[in-house]
């Protein structure tokens, strides 16, 4: 292999009987054997920071994250954000840890995010990978809360409700519905999450009594659904064939209207007296 | 203190300095965020070495780090830009790869692997040549553009060490084990000298910035070969250059004065960078001609 400085011109050239058609032979020989390590070199480079990113999907990132994919681009691994968190909540993911390599995550179970209305970890932030936009805490979106219905205490007919009382954001990211129970006389209590109040910040998780948490926060992308547009909630259209009639108004009389607004009589039209 | 004593610590001096440094710097961001070492109530130094912020006030960013991160498309923030610009700033004139041997963590265990190397080994497995760094910091600016990620930050071990020792033990420590037998048993000096792209990038964006200069007196000089045997990276003490130049002007020198205390003539030490101009001394015109004869 070549160990002699580069400015030095005989690195490159060797003994024979036409020296420059060597030169030029060797010249391309080392190119192209170059071009090759550069290529599998750069393709298992490639591999590694790629699988690095996208290793941990499950990972919650601080208040104000970017997408995955910007995030991942813009966050400079500094740790500034750890170091602002006033209840040790982030931790900069160390290599084989449960996030991508160097980046801030929180895992709920051991300390919540819990909401500081200045949100220090994004005023830390020096490149936007937590979004300077975002000034109201309640807005950010770490998460989604979901509930483990089989394991949840409320929801086997206890009284629990704990993650309903200690939630930040009640009546706007969960609820409690009463549904009758057959068993007794006192109504069973069931927690369900608002996923448009949400912040995920895991407090609920945290406060969970039971042995492995009945609530859980993830990435919303990997457990929210989507209806799709090709679905018609007739019910939640005003003025449609299934919206209640007025007093007098003949079942015919909704029909013909809804006809003339341009579309079909919902899911009802069956239990209209013509048909 | 006996008189002996005193020597021997005159003599290790820039290498007992350097890991003060070195040490130094990453217990003022431990100290920070575990001990909450504050000045008036300001934090000192949170963060850590790819980017921090001092006394609460000022940000300091890693300029590789920033650039690789501008080259994946996105618009940063003016904050880490200023930070990224002052820091280049401060290793331009400085010398860019005081970066590696005076404030990178990795410096120390790739030091004492080529100290091992020296005393126990001796041997590379294969030749690898010195300029494959810059192949690789092309490689990581590239790679950037392609995948959309900052492509060294996401495999750097130095960066996996700073974090770990600031932030908490992970399985960085066995990128950092590797690196070591690499240099130990593999190729001599093979990561810090052979393939470290931050080192690359520091190397080219200094070399004609770099005012602190490891100067040379040929006068005194009787050629032992000591400095370069002790050299990370003895192609910049070129003996022919060194003459012509009166100093060490390459941009992969990094400042850490191993050379200094080790030339018995004491030909070498540091100064200020004289740019070679077209009038320079007689001396050097003589020399330089000797050099092109045939």
């Amino acid at each position: 292999m070549c160990r002699t400085h580069p400015s030095e011109p005989s690195a490159f050239i060797t003994s024979g009987d036409s020296p420059i058609m060597t030169t030029r032979r060797s010249f391309i020989q080392k190119s192209i054997q170059g071009a090759a390590v550069a290529t599998s070199g750069g393709m298992l480079w490639s591999y590694l920071a790629i699988q690095n990113a996208r290793a941990e999907p499950s990972a919650l990132r601080p208040p104000g994250a970017l997408p995955d994919a910007d995030f991942n681009a813009l966050c400079i691994k500094c740790g500034r954000c750890v170091v602002a968190c006033p209840y040790n909540t982030l931790t900069l993911a160390a290599l084989a840890d449960r996030a991508p390599l160097g980046t801030p995550y929180f895992e709920p179970r051991q300390i919540p995010c819990y909401l500081c209305h200045d949100i220090p970890c994004k005023a830390a932030c020096p490149t936007g990978a937590l979004s300077p936009t975002l000034d109201e805490v309640m807005d950010s979106r770490m998460g989604l809360a979901f509930i483990d219905t089989e394991h949840c205490l409320s929801w086997q007919g206890l009284r629990c409700e704990i993650c309903y009382r200690v939630c930040p954001l009640r009546d706007q990211a969960i609820r409690v519905e009463t549904r009758r129970r057959e068993l007794s006389k006192h109504a069973m209590l069931l927690p369900m999450v608002l996923s448009e109040g949400c912040t995920g910040c895991g407090i609920c998780e945290n406060a969970c009594p039971t042995e492995i948490a009945a609530i859980k926060v993830l990435p919303a992308e990997l457990i929210q659904g989507k209806i799709g547009d090709h679905f018609r909630m007739g019910w939640t259209q005003a003025g449609g064939a299934t919206s209640d009639p007025e007093p007098g108004e003949t079942w015919k009389g909704q029909l013909d209207s809804a006809k003339d607004q341009g579309h079909a009589p919902g899911l009802d039209y069956l239990n209209a007296p013509e048909y | 203190m006996n008189h002996t004593t005193t020597t021997r610590l005159w003599h290790w001096r820039y290498l007992i300095l350097r890991r003060i440094v070195q040490i130094g710097v990453l217990l003022l961001f431990f100290g920070t965020l575990h001990w909450g070492w504050s000045v008036f109530g300001l934090p000192l130094l949170s963060g850590n070495l790819s980017a921090s912020e001092v006394l609460g006030q000022l940000t300091l960013a890693d300029p590789f780090a920033t650039l690789q991160i501008l080259l994946t498309g996105h618009v940063l923030q003016s904050e880490v830009l200023l930070g990224a610009a002052l820091v280049l700033g401060v290793f331009l004139v400085l010398g860019g790869r005081v970066w590696c041997s005076w404030v990178c963590p990795v410096n120390p265990v790739t030091d004492f692997a080529g100290f091992l190397h020296r005393k126990t080994w001796r041997k590379n497995l294969f030749g690898i040549p010195r300029h494959l760094r810059y192949a690789v910091l092309a490689l990581a600016l590239l790679l950037s553009v392609l995948i959309g990620l900052p492509a060294f930050e996401w495999v750097s071990p130095i960066g996996a060490m700073h974090r770990e020792i600031i932030f908490g033990l992970g399985l960085g420590w066995t990128a950092l084990l590797g690196l070591f037998l690499f240099d130990w048993l593999v190729v001599k000096q093979g990561w810090c000298g052979h393939l470290c792209p931050l080192g690359a990038f520091y190397s080219v964006v200094a070399r004609h910035t770099a005012q602190i200069r490891v100067k040379f007196d040929q006068a005194s000089c009787n050629g032992c070969g000591k400095c370069q045997a002790i050299c990370p990276e003895p192609q910049v003490l070129n003996l022919k250059r060194l003459a012509r130049d009166g100093q060490v002007l390459s941009g992969e020198c990094t400042n850490c004065a191993r050379c200094i205390p080790i030339c018995p003539e004491k030909s070498l030490a540091f100064g200020w960078r004289r740019n070679p101009g077209p009038g320079s001394g007689p001396a050097q015109q003589q020399l330089i001609m000797k050099e092109d004869s045939p």
